[in-house]
């Protein structure tokens, strides 16, 4: 079951607003050249740091339908009715999530780079952080959206409580940290199933 | 006889407020029971109760493998319906046959009609091989014709030693035991 949901929710994902997050990824470091003038040495000292912030409010746009649906539509009262535990349920989401942003994020990073006239070294530190970084992000995403479903304006309080969530990801990445970093985004990661866990027993009514 | 379900001295309260208190009540093989009741008496907390989707304030409950009917349709919306059927459960060919859905397996579940909907939620019960069937207001949105099918289905669960529970307003066709909820 929990296979078939990992497949099931990575096949919404692609059909659905899969190419969304990478898109405005890919726009806000568009949007830097314009807001801080085409000073090519500058902006490939800022690189990272813009690709990181991308990365995150990309991060922020699917999160409300992530859980929400699913809790709406009674099927993560089915999955538990076929005896599947909350915990595996979101464990199932997470990983079905990674799978759709990660590497869609990690190839759209390129393109981006270059806009931004990151030179190799640094693409390839910053694509190494991202791909520490995502599995936790994708934690944060599902555990938030678990906590905000069926709340109204439900997507700007996602924001609030992500953000300083990913903040230790961020210092140890433009750090170029990476045990710090892989150490922050393996606590996420394995914290994430739970507390989704947690709120989604809760939500139930 | 084996029970299927047993509530010992359950209490629920819900919102601050206590829906009902030392409930008692056993379903063995065979055995129908219609829980009614006035809007609000908690007829549809009972059964979420019944199926573990919430926690009782007092008391035990116990239940065996079990099917939920309810309001959601837990279908998704882009599939056709046999695939979106397919993902609960393995074969829901003679499930859709014996609620005349057959000719819809190709047709995607945002298309179908609330009626349709129900029919489908209530092949995904009958497609499982749970002996306990938790069906909360079935009739909702069903015509003559599905009721006529339903009533028939929940006829040859109950003689395969099955059991169902039913929370409804309507009275179902057939013959129920009674558990009416004050309000």
């Amino acid at each position: 079951m929990i296979g078939a949901l990992i497949v099931r929710d990575i096949r919404r994902g692609f059909t659905g607003a899969a190419w969304l997050p990478i898109a405005f990824f890919l726009l806000v470091a568009a949007l830097v050249p314009f807001a801080i003038g085409p000073d090519a040495p500058l902006l490939g000292r800022v690189g990272a740091g813009v690709l990181w912030i991308a990365a995150l409010t990309a991060a922020l746009l699917p999160i409300e339908r992530l859980i929400e649906p699913d809790r709406a539509d009674g099927v993560l009262d089915q999955l538990a009715l076929h005896g599947l535990a909350e915990e595996s349920v979101a464990f199932a989401k997470i990983m079905a999530h990674w799978l759709t942003f990660a590497p869609l994020l990690l190839v759209a990073a390129v393109p981006a780079s270059a806009l931004l006239a990151m030179d190799g070294n640094s693409l390839l530190q910053t694509e190494i952080a991202l791909a520490i970084g995502t599995p936790a992000l994708a934690g944060l995403a599902v555990a938030v959206a678990a906590v905000t479903a069926g709340l109204p304006r439900a997507g700007s309080l996602a924001g609030l409580l992500l953000l300083p969530l990913a903040v230790p990801l961020l210092i140890f990445a433009i750090a170029d940290a990476y045990l710090l970093e892989a150490a922050a985004s393996l606590l996420l990661t394995a914290g994430a199933p739970f507390v989704a866990a947690a709120a989604i027993r809760t939500a139930r009514t | 006889m084996t029970l299927l379900l047993r509530f010992e001295k359950v209490a629920l309260r819900r919102g601050g407020r206590l829906l009902f208190e030392e409930l008692d009540l056993a379903l063995g093989a065979g055995d129908a029971l219609q829980v009614t009741g006035p809007n609000g008496s908690g007829k549809s907390s009972l059964i979420r109760l019944a199926a573990g989707l919430l926690e009782p304030e007092r008391g035990e409950i116990e239940r065996s493998r079990l099917a939920l009917s309810d309001d959601h349709p837990a279908l998704d919306r882009e599939l056709p319906l046999g695939r979106a059927l397919a993902f609960w459960v393995e074969s829901s060919l003679a499930a859709m046959e014996a609620l005349g859905l057959a000719q819809l397996s190709d047709v995607p579940v945002r298309l179908l009609s609330s009626g349709q909907l129900k029919r489908a939620t209530l092949a995904r019960v009958a497609a499982s091989d749970a002996p306990l069937w938790l069906l909360d207001e079935p009739l909702n949105a069903l015509d003559a014709d599905g009721a006529v099918r339903l009533v028939s289905l929940i006829e040859k669960h109950l003689a395969d030693g099955g059991a169902v529970l039913a929370a409804s307003h309507q009275l179902l066709p057939g013959n129920w035991r009674k558990l009416e909820l004050a309000s």
